[in-house]
């Protein structure tokens, strides 16, 4: 009995960690194909009770097809969706367990506010009163109790999105499936609004799906991301592990930027694998094994933030981990600045580096066309071979 | 050249209702200033007969075709795939490009078979109304059809996401989307059942004059001022109409703008759109 309690709370966050849990809503070789045009191939996808899970990937990789086979707008070409264990194939959009929140919000324009939010409710034949009584809680939740008369023409772009987000959980759905939900809204609102919908989200415990191409909003907002490129799934993981540990040279470049270096592996011991790169004298040691045989060719990926630059030759010279180029550009962005860094053989290396003083007090490293040296740990450089 | 356009529509109408004051019997003849003719107008039974049939006719005619155009329309416009559905579209929309005459004379031709065969429809009100449907649902449905086209289907989606089945989609959501469509629609289907000759004429039966068909008959007869004074008060009539229909939509485009720029700066109230910082 302790042990159980102890996995109770030793997996709280991470529900997909646990094997005594089952998954909330299961996914299983779905595919989806318009004509011959394949929109989802074959995905399996397990996402547990109260999580907020993010589908991310470009345009037309098939995140929306997918949220709208959970919604059932689309029927599957092949595969199951199972909701609480329950078969999703034959249960029509208005029967299913699951509200959408859409990316044009879709707010009835003939209806006030109140009226769209009770639209839900009056299907399920709910007496009048409690209708009222739930409609007043979501708007008090969402913040828009003054504005239940008002028309959504009559509201701004952040106060419909709310609304809508009111429509979709008044029902209390066992799974809210979100389509670009901040994507209508400018960048200072959509920062605040997203930790508005993670305190909802907590606050009722409601499982959310969002579908997003906003990888900063992804990462600000789930639990887990799985990253979908041509209708698969690159990798699936937490916010970290998509970001530190990528898996593929798409989700490495999709996710933040990272310098890529083509190259071999020359040596792979125990705990740690070097590789030399393609065309240059560069080469890598990186501090973790990988299953690959030496001689392969295999990239390496390295965040712009984790390299750093001195103007000065580090003390101690070593074979690995570090090279020098000249200065090519330098970007201001004001928090942090980007640099360009050209190396011997022409390749560019993108650097950030954070702006800890003012210009005038030295904080710029270099300037153009300056020789600069970079390093970095052991631990930094991934290694991939997808 | 526009100017020239404008002369050739404008002054006949002018000249229509200022004819219809004349004493004079002959209409080109001025005879001083008079309210004969509407007095008259007002005493004929049969004007009055054919006036009382043609609204009856475009009013029925308006409603059924609205019924099934749109129908027709929203078919259309949301069940992207069905069998025979190039077939369907093409069928609703050849009445839109088919001579009257052609129509007239095959329904002419159609209803004296069911005549012969079943007995039924006598020629008269009936057969004009029925005749009149056929063609103005075709204008309904592509009013109807393009008016769908242009409004966010996952409205739609959304009713149907919060519970809601086909049908109360289409009577909560869809219907009252497509209210101005239907209004433009059965406006539309109306004029021109008020308005046909040609068709009226094929399948009219003895006794049954629509307007149209009673005016176009005095006037082979030679002009009667009485007729002026008859268009001149439908002129009025329609006059007034549009202007109304005008005045009201201006109204509310310009009361809606309004709203959402006030939605937009945050002027509606104080309390404004400032978000939750939880």
């Amino acid at each position: 009995m302790n042990t159980q309690t102890d996995n109770n709370n030793l997996f709280a966050d991470q529900p997909w960690l646990d094997p005594e849990r089952s998954p909330f809503v299961k996914i299983q070789s779905l595919t989806k194909t318009f004509g011959s045009f394949t929109a989802v191939s074959s995905v399996d996808l397990d996402i547990y009770e109260g999580e907020l899970f993010s589908l991310l990937g470009g345009s037309g990789c098939g995140k929306s097809t997918l949220l709208r086979m959970l919604a059932g707008f689309e029927t599957p070409t092949s595969g199951n969706i199972f909701i609480d264990d329950t078969d999703m194939s034959n249960v029509p959009p208005y029967q299913r367990p699951v509200n959408m929140m859409f990316q044009s919000y879709a707010l009835f324009p003939h209806m006030s506010v109140e009226q769209n939010i009770a639209y839900g409710l009056k299907q399920d034949g709910i007496a009048k009163n409690d209708i009222a009584e739930r409609v007043e809680n979501m708007l008090t939740i969402v913040q828009l109790t003054q504005f239940a008369k008002r028309k959504p023409h009559q509201l701004s772009g952040g106060q419909r999105q709310r609304v809508a987000l009111a429509r979709a959980l008044v029902k209390k759905p066992k799974v809210l499936l979100l389509d670009e939900p901040l994507g209508a809204l400018d960048k200072r609102l959509r920062e605040q609004t997203q930790f508005e919908l993670m305190n909802i989200q907590e606050q009722l415990g409601i499982t959310f799906i969002v579908v997003t191409h906003d990888q900063e909003e992804a990462m600000t907002l789930s639990t887990r991301i799985a990253v979908m490129d041509q209708g698969r799934f690159s990798q699936i993981g937490t916010p970290t592990d998509i970001y530190e540990y990528p898996e593929t040279r798409f989700v490495a470049n999709f996710i933040g930027s990272a310098n890529m270096f083509e190259g071999r592996v020359v040596e792979n011991g125990a705990d740690y694998v070097t590789v030399k790169t393609v065309g240059s004298d560069l080469s890598f040691y990186i501090d973790h094994s990988a299953a690959v045989r030496e001689n392969t060719a295999v990239w390496v990926a390295l965040r712009p933030e984790k390299i750093l630059v001195s103007a000065t030759p580090p003390e101690e010279q070593s074979q690995y981990n570090s090279v020098e180029g000249v200065v090519d550009d330098i970007g201001y962005l004001g928090n942090f600045s980007i640099y360009k860094i050209r190396l011997a053989n022409d390749k560019i290396i993108e650097i950030t580096h954070p702006n800890q003083s003012r210009p005038k007090h030295g904080s710029h490293l270099a300037q153009w066309e300056e020789k600069v040296y970079l390093r970095w740990a052991d631990h930094s450089p991934v290694l991939l071979t997808k | 050249m526009l100017c020239l356009g404008f002369a050739f529509l404008y002054i006949p109408i002018f000249l229509l209702i200022f004819y219809s004051f004349n004493y004079s019997k002959v209409v080109p003849v001025w005879g001083g200033f008079s309210l004969r003719w509407y007095v008259e107008l007002f005493q004929s039974e049969e004007i009055w007969k054919s006036v009382v049939l043609s609204l009856e006719i475009a009013i029925m005619n308006a409603t059924f075709a609205t019924l099934l155009g749109a129908l027709a329309g929203i078919t259309m416009a949301r069940i992207k795939q069905f069998r025979g559905r190039t077939l369907f579209s093409g069928m609703i929309s050849a009445p839109l490009v088919m001579p009257e005459v052609i129509t007239g004379l095959s329904l002419l031709l159609l209803f004296i078979t069911m005549a012969e065969v079943i007995g039924w429809p006598t020629r008269g009100i009936t057969t004009i109304t029925i005749a009149h449907i056929t063609f103005s649902l075709a204008y309904v449905a592509v009013i109807v059809q393009s008016r769908l086209v242009g409004v966010d289907e996952s409205l739609e989606e959304a009713a149907q996401d919060l519970g809601a089945k086909p049908f109360r989609v289409l009577i909560d959501i869809t219907i009252p989307l497509l209210a101005p469509a239907l209004v433009a629609g059965w406006l539309l289907a109306f004029t021109l059942s008020l308005d046909d000759l040609v068709i009226a004429s094929f399948v009219s039966g003895p006794g049954a004059n629509t307007l149209p068909m009673l005016i176009y008959s005095r006037v082979k007869l030679g002009l009667k001022p009485d007729v002026n004074a008859l268009a001149t008060i439908i002129i009025l009539i329609v006059s007034i109409g549009v202007c109304i229909a005008g005045w009201i939509l201006s109204r509310q485009e310009r009361q809606r703008v309004l709203d959402m720029q006030m939605a937009e700066s945050g002027k509606f109230d104080q309390n404004e759109d400032e978000p939750v910082r939880a």
